[in-house]
């Protein structure tokens, strides 16, 4: 029995759906954070998976998987920031119930 | 023909994602579903080191396992009264989610399916990633070189950093 490049990319792609489900269903800001890590990583599992099976020789997938780690850090850092404002402000983080900035 | 151990390695951190993730977008509490998100974090980093990238897998754990999990449970408990569950979906919610997912999984898998020739390929064994070559290609300016969205990630770095300092200062 082999590993082919088909069995990763399997929990890849659950792991991307249960990430949709969550970013709809939730409806408190972490947890829709939560569900947009999950998207994240897996797209992450791609492209080194895709690098290492169809292109051993090179590293642009692993470079992109590093890159994009070191982005979702940052902006996971700055909507944590706001979302602790946004709690300072309305006591609140469910997106259903801040409304302040409707009309 | 791969080893048993990396077989049976292989199944454990599939299994181990796809109960994981699930769990993750399904339980109540919140501080549980961060915990079930770091359990998938680290058995993705497990899929790093089993590629040969163990660069990679040492970033995957140190920044997402350790940096972003740590900010979660911090934002979780300033946010969230302890013990706390989430309130039940609402029907309509839970079946657009459901229909988004499964709509999503079934249009990649069938794809995955019928057109994956490629898919069928085994792991080659003749691959080198040395900290050395990373190095020299992180900091090049060749044709495979990344000297510049390495310069790009330290500009984002610093703008985030300022941002996330302005935006918490309690006025």
């Amino acid at each position: 029995m082999d590993l082919t490049l088909f069995m990763y990319l399997i929990p890849s792609l659950i792991m991307f759906g249960c990430g949709v489900y969550g970013f709809i269903t939730r409806k408190n800001m972490i947890a829709i954070m939560i569900s947009l890590e999950l998207m994240l990583n897996s797209v992450d599992i791609n492209f080194v998976v895709f690098n290492r099976y169809l292109f051993p020789g090179q590293m642009d997938g692993m470079f992109f998987s590093l890159f994009a780690i070191a982005i979702a850090a940052a902006e996971t850092a700055l909507v944590l920031a706001i979302i602790i404002n946004v709690f300072r402000i309305a006591k609140n983080v469910d997106i259903n119930q801040i409304t302040k900035l409707k009309f | 023909m791969e080893s048993l151990g990396n077989i049976i390695l292989y199944f454990i951190v599939a299994i181990a994602i796809i109960a994981f993730s699930l769990l993750t977008v399904t339980t109540r509490k919140i501080l549980r579903s961060a915990t079930y998100l770091l359990f998938v974090l680290f058995a993705t980093a497990i899929i790093y080191f089993q590629m040969d990238y163990q660069f990679l897998g040492a970033v995957q754990i140190a920044v997402y396992a350790g940096g972003i999990m740590v900010l979660f449970v911090f934002a979780i408990m300033l946010t969230q009264k302890p013990g706390q569950d989430a309130d039940a979906l609402a029907s309509h919610r839970r079946w657009l989610g459901l229909s988004a997912a499964l709509g999503g999984v079934a249009l990649c898998g069938y794809g995955l399916f019928s057109y994956a020739g490629f898919a069928r390929r085994v792991l080659s064994s003749d691959v080198d990633v040395t900290m050395e070559k990373i190095g020299q290609f992180l900091l090049s300016t060749d044709k495979f070189g990344y000297l510049l969205p390495f310069e790009a990630i330290s500009v984002l770095l610093l703008a985030c950093i300022i941002g996330g300092v302005v935006i918490a200062r309690r006025r």
